[in-house]
């Protein structure tokens, strides 16, 4: 569904990823992890289209799309929840998750889709009108991902959904992401939280300063002494 | 009662300082420049007005809707060819720049037409005074009242209830997370500057009407001023500024009636230094912190 061949992106003169290569089948969750500072989130930025990679290729369903803005990009069916979940706190609940579907002129389906946000996060419908700015950490995590929902995209990207969040409310979250999944959303998953990341993921890859260091299925990392002792707690 | 009369008066010229405000709170709130030429494009509103007027031969009303489509276009000009290159530049950069672009429609209006005044025309509208508990209202307060809160609830439905509205409430909140919904970013500014510069437009014909002359520099003070009530409002903030130009109109009214009318350019100033000094955000801002 999205294969990236060796991309690279800058910052000025600071190589943020080296030659990066991924993929991605339609139906899976893969997951992406690595510490701070790793490159995960300027790998997500440029699928999305907020930064160009200076050289390589992003095909999405066999289509070229690095470089291309933004807009674009969600139109084609990628959707990013991005870190630290960047809702527009000065709106309601509602014209959120209106933004969300921005791009979309079907109302009829517009509709269904506020719909199944609201199934997937009742929290969200009674706070329909409220300005999401009020909202708890862990209820904008859920806006933020409501609103990426009401693109209706193939391909979701998580950008850090468990951040800032209790242990509990990341289960939650983590399970909502495999109820999305389920529902034949295909899902990039970027994570600190590595344990959990591998819990739910079908493939794994592992980034270090801008390159990707292993890649295998979840089973395959969650073994590996290297990624234990590096992102799992070591035991 | 000549303390009504005078109130009546400051809210007549604050509505006008509120609709230059707008423009500048709105550009502000969405790229966060200080659009020092919107006092120009509120000056090439009345001419533009004058000469639908005098040369086209119509109606006020026709005459404020032409100046203001020609002013949004301007607008949108002046942001494409100005602003846009310069979006990633500091900031000191876009406003030394915008300042260069005030001074060249400044210069340039003289170059085209000449620096002598014009004289609005007046009787375009039947006006009738009215007396209201034994305050007489002049019909030009009336009708630029009228004007200006029509403008005003069709900005506040336009920002709240279009898509277009929404859009550039998004970006002037988070312009990559707009990007990340589709919206195309350029258009909603481009959007931004022109409803802005549409009630500049619209604020110089009816300050053309309300004062009678015109001129090539008569954009300096007004546009200043409408500066000054946008950051007495809360910069940024559209209510903030409506109420900033009003609240600035009547206490110049009120100034002029305490018999210090050669001090009213002045105690705009002093306006700015007192909200500068005690209360920074404006009236309507506050420190809003993010959740993490």
């Amino acid at each position: 569904m999205l294969k990236i061949n060796d991309i690279n992106v800058y910052y000025g003169n600071i190589h943020a990823l080296k030659g990066v290569s991924l993929e991605i089948n339609q139906g899976e969750i893969v997951t992406l992890i690595g510490a701070n500072g790793a490159g995960k989130s300027t790998l997500l930025k440029t699928i999305s289209g907020l930064l160009k990679p200076k050289n390589g290729e992003i095909l999405f369903e066999n289509e070229q799309v690095a470089g291309k803005v933004a807009q674009s990009i969600v139109k084609r069916g990628i959707s990013q929840v991005p870190e630290g979940r960047r809702v527009f706190s000065n709106m309601s609940v509602e014209e959120n998750l209106e933004l969300g579907a921005y791009l979309r002129k079907d109302k009829k389906g517009i509709k269904e889709d506020f719909e199944k946000v609201y199934q997937l996060f009742p929290r969200l419908e009674e706070r329909r009108k409220q300005q999401s700015g009020t909202l708890s950490g862990g209820e904008q995590q859920m806006l933020a991902m409501g609103r990426a929902l009401m693109a209706r995209p193939r391909l979701l990207l998580l950008d850090e959904p468990s951040m800032g969040l209790a242990p509990l409310l990341v289960k939650t979250i983590f399970r909502i992401i495999e109820e999305i999944n389920q529902t034949g959303t295909t899902i990039l998953l970027v994570e600190q939280n590595a344990n959990m990341a591998l819990s739910i993921a079908d493939r794994a890859y592992v980034i270090e300063t801008g390159k990707i260091v292993a890649a295998g299925t979840a089973a395959e990392l969650s073994q590996s002494d290297q990624i234990r002792a590096a992102y799992l707690g070591g035991h | 009662m000549e303390i009504v009369q005078q109130l009546v008066n400051g809210i007549s010229l604050g509505s006008i300082y509120a609709l230059i405000a707008l423009g500048y709170t709105m550009v502000y709130g969405i790229v966060k420049l200080i659009n020092f030429a919107h006092g120009d494009v509120f000056m090439v509103g009345a001419f533009i007005g004058f000469y639908s007027i005098t040369v086209l031969d119509i109606g006020f009303f026709p005459a404020l809707l032409i100046s203001m489509v020609a002013c949004a276009i301007f607008g949108v000009l002046i942001e494409r060819i100005a602003y846009k290159p310069l979006r990633n530049a500091t900031r000191i950069a876009a406003l030394i720049t915008a300042i260069g672009v005030s001074l060249f429609i400044e210069y340039g209006t003289i170059y085209i037409r000449g620096a002598q005044p014009e004289a609005y025309p007046s009787g375009l509208v039947p006006l009738k005074s009215i007396e209201l508990f034994g305050v007489k209202i002049s019909g030009q307060s009336i009708l630029i009242l009228g004007t200006s809160l029509v403008l005003m609830v069709l900005l506040q439905f336009i920002v709240h209830k279009t898509k277009i509205g929404k859009a550039m409430r998004a970006v002037s909140h988070d312009m990559d997370a707009a990007r990340l919904m589709g919206i195309n970013v350029n258009n909603t500014i481009s959007a931004t500057f022109a409803i802005g510069s549409a009630l500049a437009g619209a604020a110089g014909v009816i300050f053309g009407m309300y004062y009678t002359k015109i001129e090539p520099l008569m954009g300096i003070i007004p546009g200043l001023k409408a500066f000054v009530a946008a950051v007495l409002g809360g910069i940024g903030i559209i209510p903030g500024a409506m109420t900033g130009g009003i609240v600035l109109g009547v206490i110049e009214a009120l100034v002029s009636a305490a018999g210090y009318s050669l001090w009213r350019d002045g105690v705009a100033f002093v306006v700015l230094i007192l909200i500068l000094i005690f209360r920074p955000a404006g009236l309507f801002g506050k420190n809003v912190r993010e959740k993490v």
